[in-house]
C-alpha cells in the first residue's frame, strides 16, 4: 500500500492551493482528481471573476487555473498529481480507496488528509426530470466551454442565480439560443451586472415560475412552465410550452463530502453553506485530527474563497504534520483576513452566520 | 454540432479519433471525452436505467452522477464525462448494470 504524507482529494481551486501552501511549507503532497483534467470548476469559465485582487479577480477562471497550476510545477516531484482517480473510500486507519482509469482499485494511507471535493448540482423534481437533454448547467458549460460542443439549438434556463445567469450568456456567445430563464423566486438571484446583460440580449428573464413537466420520448423535445404563487404552489391555467432540446438546471449546489461523512467526521445541516457540512476549526480542521476541509465541501461560497481556505487548511495541515514555516503566524493571520474579507459586507452574512453555526 | 466560431475561445481540435458506437464507426477528436464525442455526433441517450429501462444521458458532466455509464472496451459502468476518447475504442449502450467480465 503507498503512504503518502499529505492527501488531498480534488484538484480545484481549494485543493490547488492547498497542495502548493503546504509544499512551501516542505510537506509531500499527493492530489487525486477524479476528472482527466486538473482545476475543477475553473476549467469551464470564460467569465472575468469578481472577488479580490489577492485572488486573482478579473482574470478568466481558465486562466485562474492555468496560473496555479505552473505555481504547482515549480515544486516539482514535492506535488504529484493523480490524475483519473476518484477516492471511493474513507476508512478509520486514514487509508483512502481509489479507482484509477475505471477499473483499478487500490488504497492508499495518508498521515493528514485535505478533502477539497467540491460541490454536485442540484436537481428538480418534476415529471420526466431524467430525459436526456436535461442537464446541469455547469455540465452545459463544460460541453461548450471545455470541449467546443453545441449542446442543443433551443435553451430553457431553469435559475436566475449567478450560474444560471452566466451559463445562458454564455450560451448566447456560442450561438445557441435561450428561450427564457425562469425562477421559481419572485427575485432575480444573480448579481445585476450579469442578469442586465441577458435582459439587453432580450432573453425573457421569469420570475415566480416552474416547470411543470418536460415532454419528450427519447429525448427532451419541449417544456410545460407555469407561474408559482408566493407559497411556491403552481397556479392552474398559467401553463406556457417552449419547444426546446436543452433544459438547464441551475437551482444550486451542494456541499460534496460524503467521504467525511464516511470517515466519521461531526457533520450538521447548515442551510447557510447549502447543506451537510463538516464541523471544523478556525482552521478548517475537523473534528478528527489531522483531518482538514477547503473550499466548496464545507460549504458553498466561491473560488475565491475557495483559494484562500485551500491556502490556510494547507499551511495548517502541513504543521500539523512538523512542517512549521519561519513565517508560520504571519501567513495564518494573512489567510484569515483574507477570509474576513470576502465575507465582509451584506453579501457575506449569510456565510458569516453559516460559519459561526459549523465551528467546533 | 461543434462550434465553430466563437468570441472568446479557441478549440485546438486535436488529431481525429475513430472508434466505434454500438458497432457503428464514429469519429471525435483527441482531447475530447467519451460523452463529447458521442454528443457532437448527435448521441444524446447513453444508458438505460436500471429498472424501467428508461434512456439516460450525461446530467453532471464532472463524473459525480453515474448517468453517462456506458460499456467501453466491455468494461460496463465507465463514466464517459470524464474518459478520454482513445483510438478503436469499442463503446455501447449500458442496459441495466451490466456484466463484470
Ligand atoms: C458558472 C459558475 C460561475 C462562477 N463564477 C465565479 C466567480 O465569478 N467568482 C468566484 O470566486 N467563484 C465563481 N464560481 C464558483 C467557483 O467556481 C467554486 O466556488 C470553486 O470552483 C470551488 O472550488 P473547490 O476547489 O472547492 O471545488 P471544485 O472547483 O468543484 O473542485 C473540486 C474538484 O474535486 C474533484 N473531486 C470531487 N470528488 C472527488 C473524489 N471523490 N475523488 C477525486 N476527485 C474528486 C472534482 O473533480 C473537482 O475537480 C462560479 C461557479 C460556476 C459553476
Ligand atoms: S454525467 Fe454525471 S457522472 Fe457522467
Amino acid at each position: 500500500m503507498r503512504e503518502v504524507e499529505l492527501l488531498v482529494i480534488g484538484s480545484g481551486p481549494a485543493g490547488l492551493c492547498a497542495a502548493i501552501s503546504a509544499a512551501s511549507s516542505g510537506a509531500k503532497v499527493l492530489v487525486l482528481e477524479r476528472n482527466f483534467k486538473p482545476g475543477g470548476q475553473l476549467i469551464k469559465q470564460t467569465h472575468m471573476f469578481f472577488g479580490s485582487e489577492s485572488q486573482y479577480a478579473s482574470h478568466r477562471g481558465v486562466d485562474i487555473a492555468d496560473i496555479l497550476l505552473s505555481k504547482i510545477r515549480e515544486y516539482g516531484d514535492q506535488i504529484e498529481i493523480m490524475l483519473n482517480a476518484t477516492a471511493v473510500g474513507f476508512y478509520e486507519d486514514n487509508v483512502v480507496t481509489v479507482l484509477k482509469d475505471e477499473k483499478e482499485y487500490f488504497k492508499i494511507k495518508a498521515r493528514s488528509i485535505l478533502c477539497a471535493t467540491g460541490a454536485y448540482e442540484k436537481s428538480l423534481a418534476f415529471p420526466n426530470n431524467d430525459l436526456p437533454g436535461i442537464y446541469g448547467a455547469g455540465a452545459v458549460q463544460t460541453l461548450m466551454n471545455v470541449y467546443g460542443i453545441r449542446p442543443g439549438d433551443r435553451v430553457l434556463m431553469v435559475g436566475a442565480g449567478n450560474i444560471g445567469v452566466i451559463v445562458s450568456y454564455q450560451l448566447l456567445q456560442a450561438g445557441i439560443q435561450v428561450v427564457a430563464v425562469l425562477d421559481a423566486a419572485p427575485r432575480i438571484g444573480a448579481y445585476l451586472v450579469h442578469a442586465s446583460k441577458l435582459a439587453r440580449m432580450g432573453v425573457p428573464i421569469l420570475t415566480s415560475h416552474t416547470v411543470k413537466e418536460a415532454i419528450g420520448t427519447d429525448c427532451l423535445e419541449a417544456a410545460v412552465v407555469c407561474e408559482v404563487d408566493d407559497r411556491f404552489q403552481p397556479i392552474p391555467g398559467t401553463e406556457k410550452r417552449y419547444d426546446v432540446d436543452v433544459m438547464c438546471i441551475s437551482v444550486g449546489l451542494s456541499p460534496l463530502n460524503e467521504l467525511l461523512a464516511m470517515r466519521g467526521v461531526e457533520m450538521k445541516y447548515v442551510p447557510q453553506l447549502s447543506g451537510y457540512v463538516p464541523l471544523r476549526t478556525e482552521y478548517c480542521e475537523t473534528s478528527i485530527p489531522g483531518i482538514f476541509v477547503a473550499g466548496d465541501a464545507s460549504g458553498i461560497e466561491e473560488a475565491s474563497s475557495a483559494m484562500a481556505e485551500g491556502y490556510l487548511a494547507g499551511l495548517c495541515a502541513a504543521a500539523g504534520l512538523g512542517h512549521v514555516p519561519a513565517d508560520f503566524e504571519q501567513r495564518k493571520q494573512t489567510y484569515l483576513k483574507q477570509l474576513e474579507d470576502l465575507r465582509s459586507g451584506p453579501v457575506g452574512d449569510r456565510i458569516r452566520a453559516g460559519m459561526k453555526i459549523s465551528q467546533l | 454540432m461543434r462550434i465553430a466560431q466563437h468570441p472568446i475561445l479557441t478549440f485546438d481540435r486535436g488529431k481525429e479519433i475513430h472508434f466505434t458506437f454500438n458497432g457503428q464507426p464514429m469519429t471525435g477528436y483527441e482531447g475530447e471525452t467519451i460523452a463529447a464525442a458521442l454528443h457532437a455526433a448527435g448521441v444524446k441517450v447513453l444508458a438505460k436505467s436500471l429498472e424501467k429501462h428508461r434512456p439516460r444521458g450525461f446530467y453532471c458532466a464532472i463524473g459525480n452522477c453515474a448517468s453517462c455509464q456506458m460499456i467501453v472496451d466491455g468494461e460496463p459502468n465507465v463514466r464517459t464525462c470524464i474518459t478520454l476518447l482513445k483510438e478503436g475504442m469499442k463503446v455501447e449502450t449500458q442496459e441495466g448494470k451490466g456484466k463484470i467480465q
